[in-house]
């Protein structure tokens, strides 16, 4: 009697758990699949962009009158930035496919440029004609190679699940047709990087072209890099230091200091730089109690720290307070001209003023002697470029670096239209817009942060 | 329940009324402002007072939210010249002074909208009546738990929102949770890095969720909540502190899968944490 019961029982056990397994099973595939079709998406959407980008760089060349071009220079850049985005939604991390994706954003940049730009006072250059060219032929060998991946994947069936399991385990190097593909793509736009985006472009791509070594000084040993840092926070011995060298990789050459204070319980980070051995960033890591002090003597606090560390005169253009801690950007002045570019940033704790952070690297990236040039329009010039509703409340000089990262001298407006405050640049020297910003205001709190 | 909020309001009294006497003292007018020099940027009750001052004599048309932005910022400069006072759009001792002589303040009414969350303005001359409108009302009692405090806006830096700020804090914690406190500064670093780089996706949201590129990902540890030190390191990132010499991969050298990733060039490590360019 026992014996049967104990058996029914069994079988309703494995009964159960064979549909319970049955049915996670389902539900896991249901979700696989689900990833799969949103991949699948991804991919053919990718494949239809770059299709209708070969197509419309070629449509391009063949273009003659301006007001037709410039609509479809925007078209191009919008498909390369869909495609661009759909490179984004694939599990293509991992893979090298950085060139095809670096090809694609310069080839937006170049369209965008060239499709904002007034063609009819500046036409496309012979240059520019045959970089249009060269991006035709370009796209059209990505667009092959895409072709030949995405028809074989559909032949063969083959699911990018897979290229995902094969990526996270590392099995890149066995026959897999579709990573294979990407890595033909990418070969291919590796031969073609050397197209002529002409200055504009290029000078974007300068921008990450980072280096210091135009700072003063000679290089400086780890031992120098310690007492530096020793006589940069008025430290003790007791205090625990290490240094490392920064690696092969690095865009500047830094020693990144680590401090360690028996008497505070903090940790302090700092990078300096190798060359000169100036301070490129300083954090100082403790909790932070109730704010006891006001933004504004915190103001105090920045000033005081930048009198004692840096020589140059500097301007506070932001401060902000976000609860017990405050935030100052300062940006260099020099001849009542605010230099934009060489901006530090002070972090200040509100329960006792502390500095708990500083950050120059960008002022020693672009700290140089500057002469300022007298601005070839008044400033009476320059407001009637303005648009009329906006209501000038503040004025004042400033250099600034523009959309294509050249540096112009402006006349800097704050103002006000409507409720919003705006930041607007006029170049000094032709009275072009160079740039308008809307300044933020607070954020509502939607929940408690 | 009912006693309790007596006792509460009692205490609170109390409160105001050591606060109201200390005040007294310092300064004879400015009863509820503190001492400090109000300026732009600033959060908290002073701020709100400010604008609900401004806001009594028309110079300020804006929400009272306890963040000195620009709005603020105009009305107090417009209320310092029409008071023929130096115009350096900071609230000091002679502006609080002429403000509270020129303006009525109910602290206790204003405090009430914020906590209920109403909407709501601070007019002279016009029936308190008319001047709330009930709003999105804020989530259940975690507002009255704390009831001193006035945090209804914030200071977000330029170009981000508080959704991405939260969005970060949870990458960060996922991928980093047990590293020292600048290794999370980098790994939220890094990502404000990618959103730069022209051969990542744009936003924050389109680089944290590239299939492949964060492993807290892919093994759902970026819903894990985030601690608050996950938040202010993507805050120190956020305002620019960037430990990393501007790297936009890192890995784990323990755990990295992939062969690729270490023959890209080598900044430093923080923590566990290699980063590389």
């Amino acid at each position: 009697m026992i014996r049967t019961i104990l058996i029914v029982l069994l079988f309703v056990a494995v009964a159960g758990t064979g549909y319970w397994g049955y049915t996670e099973h389902q539900d896991k595939n249901a979700i696989l699949l689900q990833a799969e079709n949103n991949y699948q998406r991804a991919f053919h959407d990718l494949n239809f962009h770059v299709d209708a980008l070969h197509d419309k760089i070629g449509e391009t060349l063949a273009m003659n009158s301006r007001n037709q071009l410039s609509p479809a220079l925007a078209q191009v850049w919008r498909l390369t930035s869909e495609a661009h985005n759909d490179v984004g939604q694939l599990p293509l991390a991992l893979l090298p496919f950085t060139k095809t994706e670096q090809f694609l954003s310069k080839m937006g940049e170049f369209s965008y440029r060239t499709a904002v730009r007034d063609l009819d006072k500046k036409p496309l250059s012979d240059k520019e004609y045959k970089t249009l060219k060269d991006l035709y032929a370009n796209a059209s060998e990505i667009q092959n190679e895409l072709r030949k991946t995405e028809s074989l994947a559909q032949k063969n069936n083959l699911r990018w699940m897979d290229v995902e399991m094969a990526l996270a385990t590392n099995k890149t190097n066995e026959d897999n047709t579709i990573i294979d593909g990407f890595k033909t793509v990418d070969k291919t736009v590796e031969g073609y990087s050397e197209v002529d985006f002409g200055p504009e472009v290029s000078n974007m791509m300068k921008m990450q072209n980072r280096n210091l070594s135009q700072l003063k000084g000679k290089e400086i040993t780890k031992e120098e890099a310690k007492n530096i840092a020793i006589d940069f926070f008025d430290l003790k011995k007791n205090v625990k230091i290490t240094v490392e060298k920064s690696g092969k990789g690095a865009k500047y050459d830094a020693y990144s200091l680590t401090l360690y204070n028996p008497d505070t319980k903090g940790t302090t980070y700092m990078d300096l730089t190798k060359k000169g051995g100036y301070p490129l960033w300083v954090l100082y890591d403790r909790n932070v109690g109730k704010a006891k002090i006001s933004l504004n003597d915190a103001m105090f606090q920045a000033e005081d720290f930048l009198k004692k560390h840096m020589d140059s005169k500097m301007e506070m253009v932001s401060s902000d307070q976000y609860e017990n801690i405050a935030v100052f950007t300062y940006a260099r002045l020099q001849d009542d001209v605010r230099i934009y570019p060489e901006v530090v940033t002070i972090k200040v704790a509100l329960d006792n003023g502390d500095i708990m952070g500083y950050e120059g690297t960008d002022f020693l990236l672009a700290h140089q002697d500057r002469r300022i040039p007298t601005f070839k329009i008044s400033e009476k010039e320059a407001r009637t470029n303005l648009n009329p509703k906006f209501e000038v409340k503040e004025v004042s000089k400033a250099l600034i670096k523009n959309d294509i990262n050249e540096e112009v001298f402006c006349y800097e407006f704050l103002g006000v239209l409507g409720n919003e405050t705006y930041q607007v640049f006029i170049n000094a020297e032709n009275g072009n817009e160079e740039e308008v910003k809307k300044l933020k205001e607070a954020e509502p709190s939607y929940n408690e942060i | 329940m009912k006693r309790n909020s007596a006792y509460i309001k009692g205490m609170f009294c109390i409160i105001a009324l050591c606060f109201g006497l200390f005040a007294g003292f310092g300064q004879n007018n400015a009863h509820a402002f503190s001492n400090q020099v109000i300026q732009q940027g600033a959060t908290g009750e002073d701020v709100v007072e400010l604008q609900s001052r401004l806001q009594y004599l028309g110079f300020y048309t804006g929400p009272i939210d306890g963040v000195f932005g620009w709005r603020t910022y105009w009305a107090l400069r417009n209320f310092q010249y029409e008071f023929g006072m130096k115009i350096d759009g900071l609230a000091g001792g002679t502006t609080k002074q002429k403000l509270v002589k020129a303006s009525k303040y109910d602290k206790a009414w204003v405090n009430k909208q914020i906590k209920e969350g109403k909407k709501f303005t601070h007019y002279g001359g016009v029936p308190k009546s008319k001047q709330s409108k009930a709003g999105p009302a804020k989530g259940g009692g975690q507002a009255a738990a704390k009831p001193a405090q006035v945090k209804p806006a914030k200071n977000i830096p330029d170009g981000y929102s508080q959704n991405d700020i939260n969005l970060m804090a949870n990458a960060v914690y996922g991928e980093a949770r047990g590293e020292p406190y600048i290794g999370q500064v980098a790994v939220a670093a890094v990502i404000i890095n990618r959103v730069a780089d022209s051969r990542f996706p744009k936003t924050v949201s389109g680089v944290i969720f590239e299939p492949r590129a964060f492993t807290a990902v892919a093994d759902g540890q970026i819903y894990l909540t985030p601690n608050q030190q996950a938040r202010k390191a993507v805050m120190d990132a956020l305002n620019g502190w960037d430990p990393t010499g501007e790297a936009i991969y890192y890995f784990n050298p323990d755990t990295a899968t992939s062969g690729w990733i270490w023959g890209r060039p080598q900044i430093k490590k923080i923590g566990k944490h290699i980063f590389c360019n």
